[in-house]
């Protein structure tokens, strides 16, 4: 919560156009949207609670659970969609034994359909947090599974 | 610190004796300065490396790093320059060289392994010809032997690059190097020259267009916004930049941060604004970097703050970053978003120009639009006016995307046609294979078969057309492409986009997807209606579209249903293929698809056999397999296993 507090003492001006940076400010120091952040939030900036919710959950980039250690993002603009993404996605989640799709959230690494990443002369793309792919077939999977593996001694 | 002060006093040196030198005439030892700045002059070899996103995504970061180790290594001596992108992203990563006295010479797909060799080469002044991309031919420099001139190429050769121009040329960092290539030069000479509406007059007279989609006039928009009164009027740059496919904005920030910086500038002077914001997509974190670096170096030097080359002229440029919201490109959403606010559309009238941000009078313009400012204060209205058309004046960018050869950033006249920038810049199609289909425009831009190629690129064939520009996203697909697939994602982005405020918008699209998705779907048998209701699908399609396009309030939703239009328009054959024959004819829906086995390449292996989940496939060793129609659910795992391609699909 220290932190949070830190980042809300910077913005002493507390007008309403202020919340999409103070929420991505806080995004970016401690990963996610909590409750509770919502509730400082709305509090420093003396708006309903329910009001700063609204605003966040319009907006793709507010994640309201924590991240997962290793985020598998699979570009899906349209370069990376008629590269063949769709497969892509269907192969991670075969081989990392995601069940269903929609529920994939785990502790240690998510995979998500994301929109352009903006490498679209490489296509298909794929990011496992900071490190790119480029032009990933579906043989080269494993490998990138396998890089995960490795640094989690898995 | 030493090295800060240097830089510092260098910074003084050149806007003292360069950008406020309006003869274009410099002393000797000025001349010397701006052509070491320039690298018309060197006194080291200097190495540039393409970081933009899309060369990092390449892997330009670990190629820098191996030049890093090769300098270390040999203890060569070498400048290495990181630079934004030249556009040809199918090339990416991108290394240049350039020694004393010699050409520039581009190197293509440079992975950290290619490093090594290729440093050795160019420092051994001797380059085999491997990876080289050309050299940049001029009067000062020797040219290299058997090395191709890039201008040349094809990629190059048809391209006009004049917002291009120094993108991979100058360090996005320096604003030194921007100030030795006539950057703040224009808004130099307008705040000491003209009075706003003098400004205004030269973009009208320049014929500019706003580049963000609708091509609005610039001008027109500025005068508005000038001519009201009001306090505080705001310029809103629009670098949210969501378009699936198109990264015009990204590039041009990237590349070259301080001219996107003078264009608001001026712009904000032209409409009597103190106040100025940047609404860039956090996504583009890099292009975010940059902007901030520039901007903190240009109120350093005074070219934003109080009192700007004591002109009485005040100026403030804030950063704010889009949390990913494609509607946000709505100017009204827009406004929404930077006043704390749900991005959603609101109806206009009030137009932006009459209440706008906080209420007050403001022009939105787009990154593309901006950066064109400066040049053509530069250089001139008329310069200006005499690229491209008569009815659309300068250069547009598109980012060419799919199955071309060549695939990146490319800027041309208007008056170019489809055929020039596929065939002649894109290199053609991939692998040989046929054209199908371009899309332009965006997601909510149209489909248009190879019978459309002669299209010109100009704003008023568009219009009477009925086509959109859009942004600049050029989508390229060949044979292998199912269109009905292509729809379905662009409505599918739309409909998760749509910002849920207007019924036909809202419910509209989502229903589109639903048809379009049912389309694509092999039907179950048990449910007698489904075969109708996939029939009815299709003229369902129509009439939504045509309901969507006319009672929506916003862009998004107008331009919507382009796609599903235009694909009936010229691809309707292969809709009814879908519905009637329940076939994809390029095996894209992979619900459509059915397999069988050829019995003249089986060669009875058995893999099929065991792999089928279904127990669908019959058949005895070293005798040709068959598949049970009826029990076959079409998963495609025997396609996917045989090694003889022995299986078909139909």
């Amino acid at each position: 919560m220290l932190e949070i507090e830190a980042i809300l003492q910077k913005y002493q001006n507390r007008d309403r156009e202020n919340l999409l940076p103070l929420l991505l400010e806080i995004q970016r120091e401690i990963g996610h949207l909590s409750q509770k952040v919502i509730l400082s939030v709305a509090a420093h900036l003396k708006i309903p609670s329910s009001k700063v919710y609204a605003v966040a959950s319009f907006y793709d980039q507010f994640r309201f659970q924590p991240k997962s250690k290793y985020r598998i993002l699979i570009c899906n603009g349209t370069g990376c969609h008629i590269e063949g993404a769709t497969q892509l996605l269907e192969e991670f989640n075969k081989q990392l034994g995601v069940e269903n799709p929609a529920d994939n959230r785990k502790e240690l690494f998510n995979i998500e359909m994301v929109q352009c990443l903006g490498a679209c002369g490489s296509a298909p793309v794929v990011k496992v947090n900071d490190v790119f792919y480029t032009n990933v077939n579906i043989d080269m999977i494993p490998e990138i599974i396998a890089a995960i593996k490795a640094k989690e001694e898995i | 610190m030493e090295q800060n002060n240097t830089s510092n006093s260098t910074t003084y040196f050149l806007i003292e004796n360069v950008l406020k030198n309006q003869t274009g005439e410099y002393q000797p030892e000025v001349q010397q300065q701006l052509n070491l700045l320039l690298r018309r002059h060197l006194t080291k070899p200097v190495i540039y490396i393409g970081t933009g996103t899309c060369g990092i995504a390449a892997g330009a970061n670990a190629t820098l790093e191996a030049a890093k180790q090769y300098l270390k290594k040999h203890q060569a001596d070498a400048d290495i320059v990181e630079v934004g992108c030249v556009g040809l992203c199918s090339a990416e990563p991108l290394l240049d060289f350039q020694a004393p006295g010699k050409t520039r010479v581009s190197f293509k797909k440079v992975t950290a392994d290619k490093v090594e060799a290729i440093l050795e080469e160019c420092f051994h002044n001797h380059i085999s010809g491997a990876d080289v991309l050309g050299q940049v031919v001029n009067d000062l420099h020797e040219p290299w032997e058997g090395v191709p001139n890039i201008q040349e190429i094809s990629f190059f050769k048809k391209q006009h690059r004049i917002l291009l121009y120094d993108c991979g040329e100058i360090s996005p960092s320096s604003l030194d190097e921007y100030i030795a290539r006539d950057g703040y030069k224009a808004f130099y000479k307008t705040l000491m020259n003209y009075p706003p509406g003098e400004v205004c007059n030269i973009i009208e007279t320049s014929g500019l267009r706003g580049r963000g989609g609708a091509g609005f006039p610039t001008a027109v928009k500025w005068n508005n916004v000038r001519l009201a009164a009001s306090d505080q009027k705001y310029v809103i740059c629009n670098a949210d930049e969501s378009d699936p496919g198109a990264y015009m904005d990204r590039a041009l920030v990237e590349g070259n941060p301080f001219r996107l910086i003078e264009g608001l500038s001026i712009a904000a002077y032209a409409i009597g604004s103190s106040k100025a914001y940047i609404y860039i997509r956090t996504e583009y974190q890099l292009a975010v970097q940059r902007l901030n670096a520039a901007l903190d170096l240009a109120k350093q030097y005074g070219f934003l703050g109080e009192n700007i080359f004591n002109s009485g002229f005040n100026l403030q440029i804030f950063l704010r970053e889009g949390p990913g919201a494609f509607v946000c490109g709505e100017e009204t959403a827009l406004i929404k978003s930077l006043e704390g606010r749900r991005g959603m559309p609101r109806t206009k009238p009030p137009y932006p120009h009459e209440k706008g941000l906080f209420g007050k009078p403001t022009v939105v313009n787009n990154v593309e639009t901006l950066t064109n400012i400066p040049l053509i204060l530069n250089k001139g209205p008329h310069w200006f006016k005499n690229k491209g058309t008569k009815t659309s004046s300068g250069t547009k960018l598109f980012a060419l995307t799919g199955d071309t050869v060549n695939t990146g950033l490319v800027e041309v006249p208007f008056g170019i046609t489809l055929q020039e920038i596929i065939y002649d810049i894109g290199g053609g199609i991939k692998n040989n294979r046929e054209l199908k289909a371009v899309q332009i425009g965006g997601p909510s831009g149209s489909l248009l078969p190879v019978q459309k190629l002669d299209l010109k690129i100009d704003y008023l064939v568009f219009e009477e057309l009925n086509l959109i520009m859009g942004s600049g996203g050029m989508v390229v697909m060949d044979d292998q492409r199912c269109i009905i697939d292509m729809v379905k994602y662009f409505i599918n982005f739309l409909q998760h986009e749509s910002c849920g405020k207007c019924i036909p918008c809202r419910e509209g699209i989502n229903r589109m997807y639903e048809i379009l998705k049912m389309i694509t779907t092999r039907p179950s048998a048990t449910d007698g209606h489904e075969g109708l209701s996939r029939f009815q699908g299709v003229m369902q399609l129509e009439n939504l579209a045509r309901v969507i396009k006319e009672t929506s309030l916003c862009g998004l939703g107008k331009t919507a249903p382009n796609p599903v239009l235009s694909a009936l328009e010229w691809f309707r054959e292969e809709f009814e293929e879908h519905v009637f024959e329940r076939k994809c004819r390029a095996h894209v829906c992979k619900n459509l698809r059915s397999f069988v086995i050829n019995p003249d390449r089986c060669t009875g292996c058995l893999v099929c056999l065991k792999k089928c989940p279904e127990n669908a496939i019959i058949g005895s060793a070293r005798k040709p397999h068959y598949i049970i129609r009826e029990k076959c659910t079409d998963c495609g795992i025997c396609y996917d296993v045989c090694r003889f391609s022995a299986i078909d699909i139909i």
